[in-house]
């Protein structure tokens, strides 16, 4: 039912170009009441990129992804989405912004009085007013890439929890956002499980160059993110070790106590567990 | 004990605020478009057909026990003829309304604030959000557009269908005619009653739901979270309901008597 999206300005076309920064924290701060959650946080995502976070529990990750979609506003700092600043932006022109963006929820956040059919289409038909047809196509199209055509008619209760996750990504990407946050989205799955939405996550990102941000305390699924990638061979696709500049495409950051530990990739995270306690402990 | 004073302070204001915040929202996404019309048309359905059986039923027995009670009394005065006026009266202004209120907070408003308090806990709210929808929009207005304009439709049959247990018990009990029971009735109506009963239903929806969305969307700490707020939900719109009709009672007599 929302308007469309307004066209965007050539220029702003350019700086969202691949390596343009599309998500951008600067000194963010927030606080709940007296508990600090998050201290002067600023990280860079260029599009194209994945950024995943790392920490303990309540260390703020899940915050970020939240900040990130104008779910919550910060008490300082500023966050620019797509070029906008989105930190103290009013819900109705918020609803422009998420246009862009996707998000997979921790237990998947499916509507259960839906059925998968109508939870992955519901952007399209309600917020994008497609056609019915034009939407049911694309349903049918992102199911498939998820590897669940054969559910498109189920109601979420009928789904195990990582079929459900799996259509939480096909919800989250069935409008081509351009930015995907994905929130501990193999918490609680079994290790095949994990691998496959692992799989759809690459996916996205190496060939449909989505822009990501992966929150996880799963640090088997965050290293095969950050070392793999997806390349298509004919009609299928092959996951192969991320090489040379492919490999600093994923990015870690570590958060402590509000603030950020660590940024950089995969091997220097490795690095910096050798000579920071807190990182090997949480490594180990 | 000064200091628990002042959290109770703070938080009865805080909820205050909020309650008034989100009238505001609901007052402009109610004019503003994007309008969600099938979900206004299945909230019509829910809340008014929905609540349809309830109502009927609490309005025909209250008819009935009113006929029942006030038929033994004005009997001893010979002036059993007279029934179908006190039941005109008492279900049109008073009864009907407050009765359907009550039935409706029961039935709606704790479904409201479960079904938006759940759907808090699992992130489906957030979720909606960032899909583009605005909750309020999307969970509220429906809601409570359906609650302004059904109440008043199932307060008028709460009140026929009160009328028809009256008559069942005063032709059946008191072996009253039932060309004189229904002259009776018409008798006890007075144009300004029927405006009475048809205003405070209004206004006794929009109590209704509003505060089932607003303790709905205000739900924390999962399942157990849902069902403080399913409870605290009826008890505010039942409290709600009698406060309501007191103040509406009060602005009608003096608008329209």
């Amino acid at each position: 039912m929302a308007s469309q999206q307004a066209p965007r300005s050539a220029l702003l076309e350019e700086a969202l170009a691949f390596g343009g920064p599309i998500v951008v924290f600067d000194q963010v701060n927030l606080a709940f009441d007296e508990k600090v959650i998050l201290t002067n946080v600023s990280f860079t995502l260029q599009t194209g990129h994945t950024k995943i976070f790392l920490g303990a529990s309540g260390a703020g990750k899940s915050t970020i992804l939240r900040l990130a979609l104008g779910l919550l506003k910060p008490d300082g700092g500023r966050i620019f989405v797509n070029g906008e600043q989105i930190d103290q932006m009013r819900e109705d022109d918020l609803m422009q912004v998420r246009g862009d963006l996707g998000m997979v929820f921790q237990e998947g956040a499916l509507f259960d009085s839906l059925s998968v059919r109508e939870n992955v289409g519901y952007k399209l038909l309600e917020e994008m007013q497609w056609p019915i047809g034009k939407a049911d196509e694309r349903v049918k199209e992102v199911l498939g890439f998820v590897g669940l055509g054969e559910f498109i008619d189920r109601m979420p209760s009928e789904l195990s929890g990582g079929q459900r996750r799996r259509v939480a990504i096909a919800r989250a990407m069935a409008s081509k956002p351009r930015i995907l946050l994905y929130d501990e989205p193999t918490t609680g799955l079994d290790p095949i499980t994990s691998l496959t939405v692992d799989e759809e996550i690459i996916k996205l990102r190496d060939l449909e160059g989505v822009s990501s941000v992966l929150v996880t305390h799963q640090l088997r699924d965050a290293f095969f993110v950050a070392e793999h990638a997806a390349t298509r061979n004919g009609n299928a696709i092959e996951f192969e070790r991320a090489e040379g500049g492919k490999s600093n495409q994923a990015e870690f950051i570590m958060l402590k106590d509000g603030g950020i530990l660590f940024e950089g990739n995969a091997s220097e995270l490795r690095l910096a567990a050798q000579t920071d306690e807190y990182i090997q402990s949480f490594l180990s | 004990m000064a200091s628990r004073l002042e959290t109770w302070a703070k938080d009865a204001v805080l909820e205050v605020q909020e309650y008034v915040g989100l009238l505001a929202r609901i007052g402009r996404a109610a004019v503003t478009p994007p309008i969600y019309f099938r979900d206004i048309v299945e909230q019509f359905d829910s809340i008014g057909i929905g609540s349809l059986t309830v109502v009927l039923l609490a309005g025909l027995f209250t008819g009935m026990v009113l006929a029942l009670n006030s038929g033994i009394t004005l009997d001893q005065f010979g002036a059993r003829s007279m029934v179908g006026r006190l039941i005109s009266a008492s279900m049109v202004k008073e009864l009907g309304p407050v009765l359907t209120g009550l039935m409706v907070s029961g039935r709606v408003g704790s479904g409201i604030a479960a079904e938006i308090g759940s759907m808090l806990v699992t992130d489906q709210i957030a979720a909606l959000r960032a899909l583009g929808t605005d909750p309020v929009r999307k969970l509220v207005v429906p809601r409570v557009l359906a609650g302004v304009v059904m109440m008043p439709m199932l307060s008028v049959m709460a009140t026929a269908i009160g009328m028809v247990g009256g008559w069942i018990v005063t032709v059946l009990q008191f072996h009253v005619a039932s060309t004189v029971y229904w002259s009776s009735v018409v008798q006890g109506l007075y144009m300004q009653d029927v405006w009475m009963g048809l205003i405070k239903p209004v206004f006794l929806g929009f109590t209704i739901t509003t505060i089932g969305c607003h303790v709905g969307l205000r739900t924390t700490g999962g399942t157990q979270g849902v069902g403080n707020s399913t409870k605290l939900s009826v008890v505010a719109s039942s409290v709600g309901v009698i406060a309501v009709d007191f103040v509406v009672t009060k602005v009608l007599i003096v608008l329209l008597y």
